[in-house]
């Protein structure tokens, strides 16, 4: 006998809508802003930028340690009458040649990876051999093979971006639900038009995120790079600028040619990635 | 537009014919045998259905039909043409809902099936996307992207890109399975509805005797792993006749289970698939 048989039966008449007060309410302004995570990461910067005003303040010594102010002063004074913007584009052509050409040749490798057994073999083979190898530390070499021009700094960039790149497209790649592929090949799609239509797309996170890693390692390299490379044909880029100043002492110049870098870094991330992320993967439910 | 209802003559030439295939899949370490000797021959306007316990075999011959396994023994006609790869003129409809692009809307998704095919361009594609996708009641929800739908809704927008298509023949593995008891008996419905109208001709797998029934004109009875045939059964007419369907489905549940009568004590069946 069930416990409950005895008891009586009842429906529920539908309520009236005025009864069940507030539904729907707008959230605060506050709320609203708060939401936004722009907002929020300025929110971060500004306090960052805070904290470096009073340290510095309290060590006192623009030669170790300048403010936030005179680093600004000093971004603005390169940038308006120095040089600062002449290298900063120096740089980024530089950086841009060889973040393409890195992502051409990754493009073609796990394609190749994907398509053949081979290719697939050969992809693993090189990223286990390169990857681990500093792009830095094939400078010399560079310099002896394209002189002192920027085919050098082009080649250890191409280095530098290429297997990350690759090693994250590949994954992607093979991360593709058996599912989709039997779509694709429903379609009678093949070679290229496979990987281009379904294989792309579908693993756009992972290659997001190969891009994302390449770009951070291109910015290190190129830096560095300039570094010890110093200056080529009359013209050199930001790790030239960083450099000449330091030299000079004006130690300003060195933090507004850091700090050139890390903004450099910050439109990036969130006035390019992210909003690629969010036309692409975000809006198509494949990361939250 | 749509597929005219086979003509007289039409039905005396098989579309599908299966012959003897063996299928079997290699593994590392084993050699799988999947099913053994199939043969069954699906006729214009059938909804043909192969039923079977889970592993038997059913999805793997739906694949070899697709064009995506080699069988290797027998042989696969579509059309008096042999089946060597996978193509368009057979559309799949999987159990899982991840078979549409989630880089694309409803309507993107059943528009590239038609142009990346090079079936219909333009506003003809455009079109024949929305009359599929109205069909199947998603004209509400043409630009929206997968992830925001439903089960239910995934699996519709599948048919109405497979349909879409006006493919020789429709290839479904258990389309339905994923889905809830209640919206699978809608959707069954829709799809007969859909039939009704247009006169496809589908291959749909099921492990489901009472969607066989229902589904299916049309029924192939498989045996467990390794697939053999057990039997091909005619499914009732009228569908309204509970009684009819119900004896059908009785008789199926004995056959498949009367294999086992030999080891008392091992009652695991279709039920269980
Ligand atoms: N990719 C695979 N590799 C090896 N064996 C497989 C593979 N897919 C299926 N099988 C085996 O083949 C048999 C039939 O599988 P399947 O066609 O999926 O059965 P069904 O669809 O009837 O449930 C099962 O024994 C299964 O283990
Ligand atoms: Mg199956």
């Amino acid at each position: 006998m069930l416990a409950g048989a005895s008891r009586p039966e009842w429906v529920r008449e539908d309520a009236m809508s005025e009864d069940f007060g507030v539904v729907e309410k707008p959230i605060t302004w506050w709320e609203r802003v708060w939401n936004n995570g722009a907002v929020r990461k300025a929110v971060i910067l500004i306090l960052l930028a805070l904290a470096w005003e009073i340290y510095a303040r309290r060590v006192n010594n623009a030669l170790t340690f300048p403010t936030f102010s005179s680093t600004v002063e000093a971004l603005w004074d390169g940038a308006v009458h120095g040089n600062l913007l002449t290298r900063l584009l120096f740089s980024l052509k530089v950086l841009l040649m060889g973040y393409g050409l890195g992502i051409a040749l990754a493009a073609l490798l796990s394609t190749l990876a994907i398509s053949f057994r081979l290719g697939n073999d050969l992809l693993e083979t090189l990223t286990a051999m390169f990857s681990p190898l500093p792009a830095i530390a094939l400078l010399p070499l560079s310099l002896i093979w394209f002189g002192l021009g920027n085919g050098s700094l082009v080649f250890v960039l191409v280095h530098s971006v290429l297997w990350p790149v690759a090693l994250n497209t590949h994954s992607g790649f093979r991360a593709v639900s058996n599912t989709l592929r039997m779509v694709g090949k429903n379609y009678g799609l093949r070679g290229f038009g496979y990987v281009a239509k379904i294989l792309i797309p579908a693993a756009f996170p992972n290659i997001l995120s190969g891009l994302k890693i390449g770009w951070a390692f291109a910015w290190r390299t190129l830096i560095a790079a300039e570094l010890i490379f110093g200056v080529s044909s009359g013209t050199g880029g930001l790790g030239w600028y960083i450099l000449e100043n330091k030299t000079q002492l004006e130690i300003a110049n060195v933090f507004a040619g850091l700090l050139t870098v890390i903004l450099i870094g910050l439109v990036v991330e969130n006035g390019v990635f992210r909003v690629i992320e969010q036309r692409t993967v975000r809006r198509w439910g494949m990361q939250a | 537009m749509n597929a005219a209802p086979p003509s007289p003559t039409a039905v005396t030439e098989p579309l599908l014919d299966v012959r003897g295939v063996t299928l079997q899949y290699k593994t590392k370490a084993h050699l799988v045998t999947a099913t053994y000797r199939v043969s069954f021959t699906v006729y214009p306007g059938d909804r043909f259905v192969l039923l079977g316990p889970s592993g038997c075999g059913k999805s793997t011959l739906l694949k070899a039909v697709g064009g995506y396994l080699t069988p290797i023994e027998g042989e696969m006609r579509l059309k008096g043409r042999p089946i060597l790869r996978p193509g368009s003129d057979r559309m799949m409809v999987f159990q899982e809902f991840d078979q549409l692009l989630p880089w694309k809307t409803v309507l993107e998704n059943v528009l590239f099936a038609l142009t990346s095919t090079g079936r219909l361009r333009g506003a003809a594609a455009l079109d024949r996307a929305r009359a599929y996708l109205d069909k199947v009641n998603l004209g509400k929800f043409l630009h929206s992207y997968p992830h925001t739908l439903s089960g239910g809704m995934k699996q519709r927008v599948a048919i109405a890109r497979g349909m879409a298509m006006e493919p020789d023949i429709l290839l479904m593995d258990e389309p339905f399975a994923a889905l809830d008891a209640l919206t699978r008996r809608k959707m069954q419905d829709e799809l007969l509805r859909l039939w009704d109208e247009t006169r496809f001709t589908v291959l749909f797998v099921t492990h489901g005797i009472d969607e066989a029934v229902k589904i299916g004109n049309r029924i192939l009875l498989l045996s467990p792993h390794p697939g053999q045939v057990k039997a091909e059964l005619n499914s009732v007419v009228d569908l309204t006749d509970s009684g009819a369907a119900a004896k059908l489905e009785r008789r199926i549940h004995d056959m498949l289970f009367n294999d086992r009568v030999e080891s008392p004590g091992n009652s695991e069946a279709i039920s269980h698939a």
